[in-house]
Order: C-alpha cells, then structure tokens, then sequence
C-alpha cells in the first residue's frame, strides 16, 4: 500500500512530544482519522494543519476534547459562511457596478 | 522604540502571582490564538503581543530583570554585564512555562532587552510548523481569464505562481512550504494567497457568466441588424432581431468566463440590449415620427 502522502502517528507524536494515546482520543470522537497498514498508525498529511491546531488547542491552551469538537465544528462553519459570503459579495458587484 | 507594559498587555498587577499570570495569558490566548482567529490580523498582533508578555513574565530571571530594568531598558545590558561578571547565569530555558508556538517575531523592545529568541513549548524542543503567510495579489479580470504566471515577493522572497484561468475574486489558493520556516527542525508552513479581482469597465462576472449591457440603435432594434460587440477577447459579431425590446437579453453560449481548472470549458456571456432613443432630431424627422404614430 502507498504511504507516500501519510505520517507515521509515532513520528508526529515523536516531534510534537506527545502521546500517541491523545491521538487516539482524538480518533474516537472522530475529530481525526487514523489509517492502519500492517498495525502501524498513520495520518493523511492532508489532515496535520488540523491535527497541529487540535493539539494546540489541547496543550497550549488548555482546552478539553468536548471544546476542540465544539470549536473544529464552528471554525468549519464560520469557513463555509466565509465562502458564502465571498460568494455573495461577487454577485453584489454585478449589481453595484450597474448603479 | 517604545516601553511595553507586559502587565498591562495581560491584564494584570505587577504583583500577580506566576498563576495569576499563566491564568491572564491562558484567557487572553484562547481568545485571541490564530487558530481561533483565521486571518485576523489584528488578532494575531495582540497574540503576539501577550506571548511576548507571557515569555517575559511567566520566566522569574526574565521577570526581575524587566521589573529592574523595564522603564530603562537601555541599560539593561549594562546590568546584565555587571551581574554575569559577578556569576555564571544558569539557561532558564527547560524549567520555564511557555504557552504557545513561536508565532512570528518579537518587538524591538523585547529583542532590545532579552535578545532574540521565543518559547520552545512545553518546555521541551518541540517541532513546530511555520507559521502560514497570507498575501493577497491584485488582478484585472483579463488577467484572471487567461492562465499565466507571476511573480512577485512575500516576506522578501520571489515566488513565481502559476495563476489558472477562472479563479474567482476573494478566492484563497495555498502553496505548500512557501510560508515560515519550521522551528527545531519542523516543516515550513504555507503560503495562502487570496485573489483581488477588479472590476472591469463594462463586463461583469458572476461565477463562469459575463454580463454586459450593449447601447443598440432604435432603428436597429426596430428593423433587426448587425451588431459589433466588444468582449474580452475581441469582437464578436452578432444580429439582432427585429423589434428587440429594450433591456431584452441575449445569451452568448460559451463567449463567457473559463471554468476554473476545467480546460476548454467556458462559462456564457450574457448582454442586455439599452434601446437609444435618438436625440437632436431634424424637423424631418419628428415629422416622419408623427406620421409613424399616427399609423398605430
């Protein structure tokens, strides 16, 4: 199985200094997903600008996994507001520039 | 260069306890930490500012040398030659609390006074990802319509980007590893740009549709005709019907905007007929006017 785009669970806990038993909290509450090959955790590198966020939520901030959840959900709803309203400032041009 | 009150950067006495301090900044950075903040600039100045004041103050040796020495800063080195020749100064880093990653530089004050330097994280030698940039880079529509690449710098270095065709105003593309280094040996972070798009003179977008309003003739839009039309590209012939209404519309299938990332594939063009009435008329013609509304 290709492993080119995933990072070895053990590595990023091993460079972040921390356990990987966070990582797997973080998985089951389904903030995260871990994939398995040959019993070796991995992460997607598409998912570490998260997984580094969480665990400064976590660490540096104090902040519980029920905060994380609750946070991660309004950040990625405040980014899908922010797509919308990009979306709707462009459609407001079409008539501004009109006037 | 201007004193920096870390106490009142946090929010609190100059007596505050090491746990009042942690407490002040832990608040005050769950507020305003970038991750919280995306793009919030303003947000990520105060950050800095109250990490700046945390290093100092959550640091017993930094704290009593800034509470001696803050308001007079400029001769903090002094002090700081007297007291090293007089014992040998232990590394505080590693018995120190520091609360977030390094996120950026830190004032002149700060560098004045301490040196270089920043939190290591816990304490230990944590790797940290650059921090991301955000730029934003100006473009004319025409320029959006075509794929090309540009150069231009952030934080001092060239970056040459391909731009593809049909990017959208306000939309935010990322180039990996082209934002601050790693500390400790951590990756570099990324590049966000975000795209500016003016607006052109006479053509509109919305999404992969142009928009345009053409001035036609009442004689024209009355018999039908030809019309030359200016569009992005170049001109584009097209025949207008007879007894085109004002403010009718026409649709250009395919003459409009290139589909991000979706070669061959174009968006349509769509343009509003502004019916002119004539002005200035000669005496001749209002009388052939009368004559033609007489005959309804």
């Amino acid at each position: 199985m290709q492993t080119e785009n995933l990072i070895a669970l053990e590595e990023f806990c091993a460079s972040h200094n921390i356990e990987i038993s966070f990582i797997s909290s973080l998985q089951q509450t389904g903030l995260i997903e871990i994939t398995r090959i040959m019993e070796t955790g991995f992460i997607d590198s598409g998912q570490l600008k998260k997984l580094e966020k969480i665990v400064n939520f976590y660490y540096e901030l104090d902040i519980n996994l029920e905060g994380i959840e609750t946070i991660t959900h309004l950040l990625e709803r405040m980014s899908s507001l922010q797509d919308e309203i990009i979306e709707l400032k462009n459609r407001l041009r079409l008539y501004e520039s009109n006037e | 260069m201007d004193y920096v009150d870390y106490y009142k950067v946090l929010g609190i006495d100059r007596s505050a306890s090491p746990k009042e301090i942690k407490s002040a900044y832990r608040k005050l950075a769950r507020k305003l930490h970038p991750d919280l903040n995306p793009n919030d600039k303003d947000a990520k100045r105060k950050f800095q500012q109250i990490n700046e004041a945390n290093e100092v103050l959550s640091d017993p040796e930094k704290r009593k040398k800034y509470d001696q020495h803050g308001q007079d800063w400029q001769h903090a080195d002094e002090y700081e030659k007297a007291k090293q020749s007089r014992q040998q100064s232990q590394d505080p880093r590693g018995s120190r609390y520091s609360g977030a990653p390094p996120e950026g530089d830190f004032s002149d004050f700060f560098e004045s006074m301490f040196g270089g330097g920043g939190g290591q994280g816990r304490g230990r030698q944590v790797k940290y990802r650059g921090e991301d940039y955000n730029a934003e880079l100006h473009l004319e529509l025409i320029d959006a319509y075509k794929t090309h690449k540009q150069t231009f710098t952030v934080n001092g270095k060239n970056i040459r980007i391909n731009i593809p065709a049909g990017i959208e105003n306000g939309q935010t593309i990322k180039i990996p590893g082209h934002g601050g280094s790693g500390k400790n040996g951590g990756p570099n972070g990324d590049l966000y740009i975000t795209f500016s798009i003016e607006n052109h003179a006479t053509i509109k977008r919305l999404g992969n549709d142009l928009y345009t309003t053409a001035d036609l003739d009442l004689y024209t839009a009355v018999l039908g005709g030809e019309f030359t039309l200016e569009t992005l590209t170049g001109k584009v012939k097209l025949t207008v019907k007879p007894e085109t209404q004002n403010g009718s519309k026409v649709k250009l299938k395919g003459k409009g905007f290139p589909v991000y990332k979706s070669e061959g594939q174009f968006g349509d063009l769509f343009v509003t007929w502004s019916v002119q009435i004539p002005k200035n008329l000669t005496a001749r013609q209002k009388e052939l006017f009368r004559e033609l509304s007489k005959s309804q």
